[in-house]
């Protein structure tokens, strides 16, 4: 009896842990794999690249491997002026494809069936390098946004793509999410507005489809800090950026967000060592009121962390 | 002497070494990890605490505080309950000592190696799942899968006819914790994307709670309350009304986590639902605890482990009660993602669980070692400064959480709330920095024990002899 009472009872914790799995993971999985990527979804998934945290083309979670987004107010191909200007997504060769263009399911039955009749996507290739942007097209009177391989539909080149837009309108975004995963900002900002009041502050929830393609997610649980998911609709100056990144107390003197100093590295943007030292200095006698001025913010370098983080906040955090 | 046993034929290895080197170890982690905590917390007190250096910066210290916290101090100190408790309970030997200490040196290289890297930012950006997926298969292949051996093994070779609940805890929740290692890390594996890595990222992070960290500290307590009281254990059948509760019910409710996210309503419904059935378990373990311990409750005064268990199971009341109703949507859209939920969390690891493995590893010590505890004083001492500075923590927390929802609610603009928490924020500080200084006597005093405490004789157990000189 002892052991057959043993038998049934790992039976019974296989079965009832076999039911719940069923139940939480098999059950919603239809629900996960029928969300339809919104136009929000497209952007994070083409401009974040395959994934922000340990992977192989980047075991070091340094940013590398990942596309740029550039906004181009003429055709690169043409020259023809593109008015309003639009955002296009560089893959250079060798940087591997976002998940939804590797996996199409990813985006949803609609937007998967756009993406490749119209948008070309099963064309993208890692080796040759893509270029992506996203159009809308119309099924059944309702306007669905689809990823688009431009390099294949209007001969958008990477190069030539890069050259139209120049530095100031390339936006360091796959990297700038890579600096807010490895510096763990969503420790203490989340992503996910509430259903409640929130919305009202913070901006309206994401839908189902916003993420469809984003890794990781980072929703974030504890909120010791405001939501972001829309900051760059609440604040989109570059320059307050700079000095709330360099020391928070800068612009608001009770916060008590860490200074992301250290993200500057080095050199400041004409190439000249920064002083850290000489910069507390000044700035703990501003504190204690011994001058009236706080210390000016080096400007940051072209390749920098900082650079990155500011482009991913003021261009994705809409 | 760990590299001689580890190359030292099984039977060579005597009894229970494991358990001493699985103790020792999993104090140091309670150590370091309380200390990382009273570190973060400083800085959320004061900002500028330690600043512009990126490795001390709070981003890559908070996930370090926590993993070591889980991983280090409370699996290892499972571990160590489950290399004496699960032999002693089927009246056998451990399966192999040999397998215990291997697991026991690489419990330890494996962690650290994954802090390190997770301290450097080098890390998956995934709560609580934050370690890279190679270090995950460490984990699973490297540590579970060897601990669960040598447990189902003892289990099966044991003398005694029917297995206790205790095992039964220990067996299954190995068995779970590793499916739900593999499942939830699934997304870095296979690049699941999305809201699939959203919710597998809470499903792992409610699962590695509910299979694993209160289950396992509440099988720990079957075994310890009924061994020092000398009280059977009232009902073997509300403590399987315990166990199947907590696979029926715990195993499911995970999307509570995310209910402002867009996930299926249905099962967020579901989960609020399965997460109210939780209090079936918590209320029968309590029951079940409480009335075996009548009759002999001057030991919750006299005897140092008793009083930390007891602790931990009263804990568990409250635990329950803001546990089942606080993920309801009815009060869950006050007090989301605020210090209420930080106290929550630290009322379940630091209250409840771990005051049940601190009063087994204290037991546990002194009957492997076969010596006396070197000083009850210092372990009252212990005990103290763990339950103040815990309950400073929890109640500071409490408060910093409420303010936090109302702020949410009435819109108040976010930096106000910063600056009426900011005197909490010092209170938490001061309550994690008293536990942190009540763990490092603690070590002093197990250090102590190991070489100088008394020799216990033959027959008797240490706990016995608390006031004989």
């Amino acid at each position: 009896m002892a052991f057959q009472n043993y038998k049934l009872g790992c039976a019974g914790i296989g079965g009832m842990l076999g039911l719940s799995m069923s139940i939480t993971l098999f059950f919603p999985s239809f629900d996960f794999i029928s969300a339809e990527s919104t136009w929000i979804g497209l952007d994070k998934a083409l401009s974040n690249g395959r994934t922000m945290g340990f992977s192989y083309e980047d075991p070091l979670v340094l940013g590398w491997g990942k596309p740029l987004t550039v906004i181009l107010d003429k055709d690169p191909k043409t020259g023809e002026a593109i008015d309003p200007p639009v955002r296009a997504y560089v893959y250079t060769p060798g940087t591997p494809l976002a998940s939804p263009i590797n996996h199409p399911n990813n985006l949803g039955p609609t937007v998967k069936s756009l993406g490749i009749s119209k948008g070309m996507i099963d064309q993208a290739s890692k080796a040759e390098g893509a270029v992506f942007t996203i159009s809308y097209a119309d099924v059944d009177g309702e306007e669905w946004a689809y990823p688009e391989l431009a390099s294949v539909t209007r001969g958008w080149s990477v190069d030539a793509t890069l050259a139209t837009a120049g530095d100031e309108n390339t936006r360091y975004v796959g990297k700038g999410k890579t600096v807010y995963t490895t510096e763990q900002c969503w420790w203490c900002h989340t992503l996910l507005p509430e259903h409640t009041q929130d919305w009202q502050v913070f901006g309206w929830p994401p839908y189902q489809g916003d993420m469809n393609g984003e890794m990781p997610t980072s929703f974030g649980s504890d909120r010791k800090a405001p939501d972001l998911l829309h900051v760059a609709s609440r604040n989109s100056s570059r320059e307050w950026m700079m000095m709330h990144f360099f020391n928070p107390r800068l612009v608001q003197p009770n916060s008590i967000m860490p200074r992301f100093d250290y993200l500057w590295g080095k050199n400041d943007v004409n190439g000249d060592p920064i002083d850290y030292a000489k910069w507390r200095k000044e700035y703990n006698a501003y504190r204690k009121g011994e001058v009236a001025y706080p210390p000016e913010v080096p400007e940051y370098g072209r390749d920098t962390e900082i650079r990155a983080l500011i482009d991913w906040v003021l261009t994705s955090l809409k | 002497m760990l590299f001689k046993y580890l190359t030292a034929k099984s039977e060579d290895i005597p009894p229970g070494t494991a358990t001493i080197y699985f103790g020792f170890s999993s104090i140091l982690w309670f150590v370091i990890g309380t200390g990382l905590g009273s570190f973060n917390a400083a800085k959320l007190a004061f900002p500028d605490f330690v600043t512009g250096t990126e490795l001390f910066a709070f981003g890559h210290m908070r996930q370090v505080h926590v993993l070591a916290v889980i991983l280090g101090w409370i699996s290892m100190a499972f571990a160590m309950t489950m290399m004496y408790m699960t032999p002693a309970l089927g009246n056998t030997k451990l399966w192999s000592e040999k397998l215990g200490v291997w697991t026991c040196l690489l419990w330890n290289v494996g962690l650290s190696l994954g802090l390190f890297l997770l301290w450097l930012g080098i890390t998956s950006g995934r709560e609580y799942s934050d370690l890279i997926w190679p270090i995950d298969l460490v984990i699973v292949f490297g540590l579970l899968v060897p601990l669960g051996i040598n447990v189902w093994m003892t289990i099966a070779q044991r003398k005694t006819q029917g297995i206790y609940i205790t095992n039964w805890f220990f067996g299954a929740c190995i068995f779970m914790t590793i499916i739900v290692f593999l499942v939830g890390n699934s997304p870095e594996m296979f690049n699941l994307t999305g809201l699939t890595e959203g919710y597998l990222t809470f499903w792992f992070a409610h699962n590695v709670l509910g299979l694993w960290i209160t289950p396992v500290a509440a099988g720990i307590a079957y075994y310890t309350i009924p061994k020092i009281t000398g009280n059977p254990l009232y009902s073997h059948r509300i403590g399987h009304l315990h166990f199947w509760a907590i696979i029926a019910f715990y195993s499911t409710p995970a999307s509570h986590h995310l209910l402002s996210a867009p996930l299926p309503e249905w099962l967020k419904s579901f989960a609020s639902v399965e997460g109210v059935l939780i209090l079936i378990p918590a209320v029968a373990f309590v029951a079940n605890i409480l009335l075996t311990i009548k009759g002999r409750w001057s030991l919750f005064v006299e005897n140092i482990e008793t009083k930390f268990s007891i602790t931990g199971v009263l804990l568990a009341i409250p635990l329950n009660m803001q546990g089942g109703f606080q993920q309801t949507r009815a009060i869950n859209w006050y007090i989301h993602g605020t210090g209420w939920i930080v106290a929550h969390a630290h009322l379940a690891l630091l209250g409840m669980s771990s005051f049940l493995e601190i009063a087994a590893v204290y037991f546990g010590l002194q009957q492997m070692l076969r010596r006396k505890l070197y000083s009850l004083a210092l372990a009252n001492f212990h005990y103290w400064f763990v339950i103040i500075g815990f309950c400073i923590y929890w109640i500071s927390m409490t408060i910093a959480g409420l303010i936090q929802g109302g702020g949410k609610i009435y819109e108040v603009p976010y930096i106000d709330v910063v600056i009426a928490e900011h005197p909490y924020m010092i209170a938490r500080w001061v309550g994690g920095t008293m536990v942190f200084t009540g763990n490092v006597v603690w070590l002093y005093n197990m250090y102590m024990t190991a070489i100088e405490g008394t020799a216990v004789p033959k027959g008797r157990y240490a706990h016995e002899m608390a006031y004989e000189r």
